[in-house]
């Protein structure tokens, strides 16, 4: 089986942030919900309890980075961005501060509905001057977010996830990579985030039926190295898949076809994730399957870019064992 | 470094540019002159512990914004002198003050007249709302309400790393319109930041006029002191109060002076275009030639030549 991580965030950032003074760990009111109460109590000199006050808290955060600070601000991803948009770009985003926003919960990992879900958070923070994006999509990822993040000269968006991880890497983030998780040549799929491991069960369904699959994961989706994913998608004859735990419009697959199109690729692409909806109340599987997001709604957007159907059932999805993928990745890509 | 002019005589060197400046312009923010000129002449001719300018007197152009190409960014707050553990440091939080803070640079001898013919021209960091760029600006605050916020940030990372100055802010009281301002203070006093300070213009005015036409606010001085912060309430035209006001003892709390200040003080006949102050753009040659008499009377000038 493959191995599920038990809060690798929270002794992930106790361990990096421990007796570094110049990190300090802000708090929105939902501490224990952001894997940070441990780091509370043992470190309370390092930690700050902003209360449910978003606005003051980004602002302040970007005061302690004129201080020479390097914040770690702790909330729901969503929590972080819709109300104090203006916060973000006045006092973080266009000074460049080293404010390190760790928005946890993302897309429909949560049950919380359309207040508590991030669904279009990498859109928008793309279209930001002088942000960075890190999206996590294992506990290693986790495990390595904060060193990544903090290597940033400026502002950096994570998307991170709490609770039980699977651990599907075993190498920890570089910064501007690609993940090459396998190397095909009939499709390239591009995954980021909880939707990598779903894509990684419809592709060991589909190397069976017969189809080469090259499969990049993205942890780093600002900046992006335009010119690898290029190589990639010339590597393959019919076409490209992407599918991401956020809209269909801004993230990835955005990203995806904005480079095809810049630079005239004639492929086809296909763009797996939110289709200009919201999502709502529910447990991530559920939502996963309901709004297209899992190993199924993979297989059917491959089914529709080859023009063909391959006979692969749920069934043959949910025997598709992550731990086969896993030793894949292992042997292959790292 | 402190000026040789008495402070009265720098809040009327204020006045004064600011005139002439709005006169040959046709237009300009007048009134924030009439009622912040002496709170800023205040702190930067008394008050501030500033070290001498790192900037040139005569500002730069625009030289971009912050982006990781742009390795010669800086801000304005050279203006002001280095960001030195001892130094205090200042923020205009209503950004809009921009020409009058620009002419108290002036005045308290930190930047080149010629940096106030240089405002709101194409090309330039002297912009008319205050960039993080421009003279004497550290950050970006023309978005209403965050200039606290930041303060208390610098504040309380200023406390940590044991310096000795203390963070300002100076604000205007249409912020306390925005919510902001109330968390700003809630942490401010829940964290027990007292190396902040801020003295607030209360000129009861914003842009759509009289702030109780447009939002009342109440008594603001109580709702500061239950949000946490020590609040003591001035005339914001009469120094020694300000003298009086800074020594308030605020253990682990903020200190917030109010300023009562009267939109037209020192300028009556700006009366005439009450309560429409926030930037008085002359109607007529007929009216921009009787306040041109009328002010420059008030402040003991000749009228301006603005034809030529």
């Amino acid at each position: 089986m493959v191995e599920m991580v038990s809060r690798p965030y929270a002794s992930a950032f106790e361990k990096f942030a421990a007796g570094n003074k110049d990190i300090l760990c802000l708090s929105a009111d939902l501490t224990s919900s952001c894997e940070i109460d441990g780091f509370r109590d043992r470190h309370p000199e390092q930690f700050m309890s902003m209360g449910m006050a978003e606005q003051n808290m980004l602002s302040f955060a970007g005061g302690l980075g004129l201080a020479g600070f390097r914040p770690f601000i702790h909330t729901f991803g969503v929590f972080m961005y819709r109300r104090p948009y203006d916060q973000l770009m006045a006092s973080i985003a266009y000074p460049r501060r080293k404010v390190r926003l760790m928005g946890f919960l993302p897309g429909v990992t949560t049950p919380g509905g359309m207040t508590h879900q991030s669904i279009e958070d990498i859109s928008v923070m793309r279209s930001i001057p002088n942000m960075t994006i890190l999206e996590t999509g294992d506990a290693t990822e986790v495990e390595s977010i904060c060193e990544a993040a903090d290597s940033i000269d400026g502002p950096v968006w994570c998307r991170v996830l709490r609770g039980s991880v699977p651990r599907l890497f075993d190498t920890p983030i570089k910064v501007g990579e690609i993940r090459e998780l396998s190397s095909g040549d009939d499709i390239l799929v591009v995954t980021s985030g909880i939707c990598t491991e779903e894509a990684m069960r419809a592709r060991s369904a589909l190397q069976k039926a017969g189809l080469s699959i090259r499969h990049l994961h993205l942890h780093t989706i600002k900046p992006f190295d335009s010119k690898a994913l290029l190589d990639h998608i010339s590597s393959v004859k019919h076409g490209v898949v992407t599918l991401e735990n956020h809209v269909t419009e801004g993230g990835i697959g955005s990203l995806v076809a904005e480079t095809m199109a810049d630079a005239g690729v004639g492929k086809r692409l296909v763009r797996l994730g939110l289709k200009d909806t919201y999502a709502h109340g529910g447990s991530r599987p559920y939502l996963m399957r309901y709004y297209g997001l899992d190993a199924t709604a993979m297989v059917r957007g491959i089914e529709d870019l080859m023009g063909q159907e391959f006979g692969i059932t749920e069934s043959d999805l949910d025997t598709a064992r992550v731990e086969d993928v896993h030793s894949l990745v292992k042997a292959e890509a790292l | 470094m402190r000026n040789e002019k008495t402070t009265e005589e720098v809040a009327l060197g204020i006045r004064r540019r600011v005139f002439e400046h709005s006169m040959r312009n046709n237009g300009g923010y007048l009134s924030q002159a009439c009622s912040a000129g002496e709170q800023l002449a205040w702190l930067y001719n008394e008050e501030l512990k500033l070290g001498a300018p790192t900037l040139p007197m005569i500002p730069k152009d625009f030289a971009g914004v912050p982006s990781a190409e742009n390795t010669e960014y800086h801000t304005g707050a050279g203006y002001n002198g280095p960001a030195a553990p001892e130094f205090d440091r200042l923020f205009i939080a209503p950004a809009h003050y921009a020409l009058v803070a620009y002419a108290t640079l002036i005045e308290v001898g930190r930047m080149a007249p010629e940096g106030l013919e240089m405002f709101n021209k194409d090309g330039s960091s002297v912009e008319m709302i205050g960039a993080e760029h421009s003279p004497g600006m550290e950050v970006h605050n023309g978005t209403l309400g965050i200039g606290l916020s930041t303060g208390a940030g610098l504040a309380y990372g200023r406390r940590l790393k044991g310096d000795a100055g203390r963070t300002w802010v100076f604000m205007s009281d249409g912020e306390v319109q925005e919510g902001q301002t109330w968390e700003a203070v809630q942490a401010a006093a829940h964290h027990g930041i007292d190396n902040l300070y801020a003295i607030m213009d209360v000129n009861d005015q914003q842009c759509d006029g009289a702030m109780d036409s447009v939002m009342e606010v109440g008594d603001i001085k109580t709702k500061f002191q239950n949000f946490g912060a020590a609040c003591i309430e001035i005339d914001g035209h009469d120094l020694n109060a300000m003298r009086d006001a800074v020594n308030e003892k605020h253990d682990g709390k903020p200190l917030i002076i109010l300023a009562r200040t009267n939109p037209f003080h020192s300028m009556p006949i700006l009366e005439e275009r009450f309560p429409r102050l926030h930037y008085v753009r002359f109607k007529s040659e007929d009216e921009r030639a009787r306040m041109n008499e009328s002010i420059a009377k008030d402040l003991g000038v000749d009228p301006i030549d603005y034809a030529h």
